[in-house]
């Protein structure tokens, strides 16, 4: 700041006064009552005359409603609509705005949505895994032991509702919204102020299901099925509204990177250029785009046969319970492969760059990719293969459910084949990425198990299918997660984490994980169900092994919280620039990298992957100062 | 710091190294694996579709041995061979792709996967494999003209069983006579439960207003073990029960006794039917 612009700071207790996320916090809980005095006005006296109950579901549906309006209100998001109507130009003024109160609001720079992703996320991810926690407390013995029957399957609702509906922008979320306008050289999303939203409808949407907790809680698990949804208590709007909400950012998050990928590659970047990450992105917002409207059509379904009596669900009023199931696993199928394939997308971006080669069989990357997103359309009924629908259909479902396993495969085979021959460093993202691909293995091939109608019989809602996405969606996202957070961290704060730490965590989580996972396929097999509160007594020791595992896993985790604070916050060793010599675009910007991202758009000229060629190529032409590696 | 590729094909021959160790591993691994393992995994030998499932996971984990091994040995391989032991960063050789490899992969894969989903589709022709097939099963094994037909009614939060050949008897108590086909009828009078008999090879959902249609040849006499297996509300974990396999004579006694047993009760059941429309119910959980 030069001598003769001086500014004069206001007091602290200024500074909190405007669009924030207090304000947000504050009008959210004003619209909260507000919703939940209108909804007692309309029901309150007709739910007492024609029912012996005292809950009433649109109150909270109200409540929460205005309480969500209120919180995006007072975050900002309608001064820009106001003042466009009132006849402004179209801005990006909160682009501009500096210092550490942007990461507390409305913010259009990609940049700092992305941390504020990693942050919010990482906050959510924690309460999800300290129900995983308390589930494996309660399991330590075969009947009821801590929690009660009910409480118990809030906990295992909460834990699976919070990381199938946060985690779908796990990846996405922090480091597409941070990574993809630098990999492909533009200055910003393309809908910037989207770009916010859908995180702060994240968060809102984390505290909705939280407060699930002052209503009783809800039954049913993450899938929500139909007719128990409909029995449940208040609880139950929490969990609708939720992941309502979550699917309302989804589809925003997937519109807003697939038209930002589309329009606003630099010159040169042509689709055979594109980042293999950025092709994950594109095959997962496809994905989001267009399963999310399924998610919350059935959601809203839901909430009218819980309020407004209709019948879509319940077969007295000819509805029918299928219909719940079908829907929902329409989203649900494409929805575990939102989780798997940014995972995908972040192995492959990483190899070459440890490996030292480009990325083996790039056009067959991609189309595995885009494989995937197609055949997921096709497989939902597999997760119907015992309920009675279409058991004519199974061979069909079968097939496509196998088929799945040729796309995923070519991944596996430009992965392997990339290390192949290479000059392989060891470092801790690249250790997250090799544990990637036996763990995906193993998740794959239990798949192949619940795909074929006669094993999936007994593995069926058994925790062997437990087992098998935990090896997928942990195994593959979580991984993949920190071996993005182990490579990025220098570019997106300036400090590298510990190394020695790293490693000590990834060997604690990786043993652990696989302590604790491997053993549930035989607890599946050996007859325990998902969800279950009690147990036959001759599994107590496969359980308790699988607690104690847990619990390790779960420390595991408090030494990467460990390693990240220590590193950003006390022992800041300021990292180079390009630390990994990756050829890749954004690590040819400056750290921490300026707010317009590029002073001059880059013109590509190749793929970012012409390691071991004497002349590179991609390097852009029109890089920032600062040596390319 | 952009250093020199490595000379691009120097060294043993890596490709024929790895896959003759993958064949000899793989063909010691997969007869262990298929002859030892395999056939020690549940549910056992209580059904004729509980022995059609152990021998599907005998294929299947035969099949999976040599993937597994593939990428195992891959990994450890690639550790070994391909580690970088210079301090500064050594760029690999630029290999982007070999369209032969590719290829092969792909009739590999392909051929796999055609393979199992055929295997598996036979196997499900059989009779269903166990699974509930709903109103109009479509895969009936042999004789189901002539099956004992016996109902599963899941309620919040037990299953109760009706013998239509019985006058309609209704019991919480699921007893089967062994060597004998059986149709079991499974319906829900409130959510969506799941019928699941371990060691009989049985799961089947049971919906509210749907007879999802399950058959099952029993072979010697044995008890098995009954669990729900889909989420059903509050009290879903206590929901299990021991069921009966009993020898044809006993089973025709047990049924008369249980028919004299629970006469007084019978007249007030609604008349036997495939599904039953429960009271609208709310907030049961």
């Amino acid at each position: 700041m030069s001598a003769t612009a001086v500014e004069i700071r206001p007091p602290v207790w200024r500074r909190l006064i405007g669009f924030n996320a207090i304000t947000g916090v504050i009008l959210g809980i004003i619209g909260y009552y507000l919703g939940w005095f209108l909804g007692h006005h309309i029901t309150g006296k007709s739910i007492a005359f024609f029912a012996d109950i005292d809950q009433n579901d649109l109150s909270v549906l109200f409540g929460y409603f205005f309480g969500v309006s209120g919180f995006l209100i007072g975050l900002g998001f309608g001064v820009y609509p106001w003042a466009r109507i009132r006849g402004y130009p179209p801005s990006l003024r909160e682009k501009e705005t500096q210092g550490a109160s942007r990461y507390f609001g409305l913010c259009t720079d990609h940049k700092v949505v992305g941390i504020q992703y990693l942050i919010g996320i990482g906050l959510f991810f924690f309460i999800g895994g300290l129900n995983a926690m308390l589930i494996r407390v309660e399991l330590l013995r075969p009947a009821s032991q801590v929690f009660p029957a009910g409480q118990y399957l809030t906990l295992v609702g909460m834990h699976g509702t919070m990381m199938m509906g946060m985690m779908t922008s796990g990846i996405l979320g922090p480091f597409a919204n941070y990574f993809v306008p630098l990999m492909i050289g533009a200055r910003r999303m393309a809908f910037p102020r989207i770009e916010s939203l859908t995180f702060w409808l994240l968060m809102a949407a984390g505290g909705v299901l939280t407060t699930t907790i002052f209503f009783g809680g809800f039954p049913t698990g993450w899938t929500g099925y139909e007719p128990l949804n409909s029995q449940a208590n208040t609880g139950m709007d929490s969990y609708l509204v939720f992941f309502a909400l979550v699917g309302v950012s989804m589809c925003l998050l997937g519109l807003n990177m697939l038209a930002t990928i589309i329009t606003m590659r630099a010159p040169g970047l042509t689709w055979s250029r594109l980042p293999i990450f950025c092709w994950a992105v594109v095959s997962t917002s496809i994905l989001n785009l267009l399963a999310a409207p399924v998610l919350i059509a059935v959601l809203g379904m839901a909430i009218l046969d819980r309020t407004a009596q209709t019948t879509f669900f319940n077969p007295q009023g000819g509805g029918s319970p299928y219909l719940y199931q079908n829907l929902f696993w329409v989203f649900g199928h494409p929805e575990v492969y939102i989780l798997a394939l940014p995972g995908m997308g972040i192995v492959l971006e990483l190899l070459p760059v440890f490996a030292r080669k480009p990325l083996w069989g790039y056009r067959l990357a991609v189309s595995g990719l885009l494989g995937v997103t197609l055949l997921s359309w096709l497989v939902w009924q597999h997760h119907l293969f015992v309920s009675g629908i279409n058991s004519d259909l199974r061979p069909f479902y079968m097939l496509s459910t196998e088929l799945i396993s040729i796309p995923t495969g070519f991944t596996f085979l430009c992965g392997l084949m990339t290390l192949w021959r290479g000059q392989i460093r060891f470092t801790v993202p690249l250790l997250f990425c090799l544990a990637w691909f036996f763990n995906f293995l193993i998740g794959g091939l239990s798949g192949v198990f619940l795909s074929d109608v006669p094993s999936d019989v007994t593995t069926h809602g058994s925790f062997f299918s437990m087992a098998h996405f935990h090896y997928t969606i942990m195994g593959g996202l979580v991984f993949a997660f920190f071996a993005a957070i182990y490579y990025w961290s220098p570019k997106m704060f300036g400090y590298t984490l510990n190394e020695r730490l790293g490693k000590i965590h990834f060997w604690v989580m990786f043993i652990s994980f696989n302590s604790t996972f491997a053993p549930l396929f035989a607890v599946g097999f050996l007859g325990q169900p998902r969800r279950a509160v009690t147990y036959a007594h001759n599994l107590q020791f496969l359980n308790d092994w699988v607690s104690v595992s847990a619990f390790v896993l779960g420390l595991s985790m408090l030494v990467f919280l460990y390693n990240f604070v220590y590193s950003l916050l006390f022992a800041r060793i300021p990292a180079p620039q390009n630390p990994w010599s990756s050829h890749s675009l954004e690590w040819q910007l400056p750290s921490p990298v300026p707010v317009h991202n590029f002073d001059r758009i880059p013109v590509i000229t190749g793929d970012p992957y012409d390691y071991g060629n004497p002349s590179p190529g991609a390097i852009p032409a029109a890089a920032p100062a600062g040596g390319s590696s | 710091m952009s250093a020199q590729p490595a000379a691009a094909d120097s060294g043993p021959a890596h490709g024929r190294r790895f896959l003759a160790g993958w064949i000899v591993l793989s063909a010691i691994l997969t007869p262990v694996v298929a002859f030892f393992v395999g056939p020690a995994i549940p549910p056992g030998n209580g059904s004729v579709e509980a022995t059609g499932q152990v021998f599907d996971n005998e294929v299947l984990v035969a099949v999976s041995t040599p993937v597994c091994v593939f990428v195992v040995l891959f990994l450890g391989y690639v550790l070994v061979s391909f580690r970088s032991r210079t301090a500064e960063i050594v760029d690999g050789p630029p290999l982007r792709g070999d369209t032969r490899i590719q290829i092969a992969w792909m009739i590999v894969t392909g051929v796999t996967v055609l393979g199992l989903a055929g295997f598996g589709t036979y196997e499900l022709l059989q009779g269903g494999a166990g699974g509930g097939q709903g109103p109009n099963a479509a895969f009936l094994p042999a004789g189901h003209n002539h099956a004992l037909d016996v109902q599963v009614i899941g309620q919040q939060w037990e299953f109760t069983y009706r013998y239509p050949t019985f006058g309609g008897l209704e019991t919480p108590h699921l007893v089967l006579p062994a060597n004998t086909l059986i149709r079991l009828h499974v319906t829900s009078l409130d959510a969506v439960h799941s019928f699941w008999a371990y060691q009989l090879g049985v799961k089947a959902d049971a919906n509210p207003g749907t007879d999802n249609v399950v058959y099952v040849q029993t072979k010697g006499a044995r008890s098995f073990d009954i669990r729900c297996a889909e989420l059903c509300g509050l009290w879903h974990g206590y929901m299990f029960d021991t069921g009966q396999v009993v020898d044809q004579g006993r089973f025709t006694a047990w049924a008369k006794q249980q028919q004299t047993y629970f006469a007084p009760v019978a007249r007030y059941l609604p008349q036997y039917a495939t599904t039953y429309m429960p009271d609208p119910q709310r907030r049961a959980g």
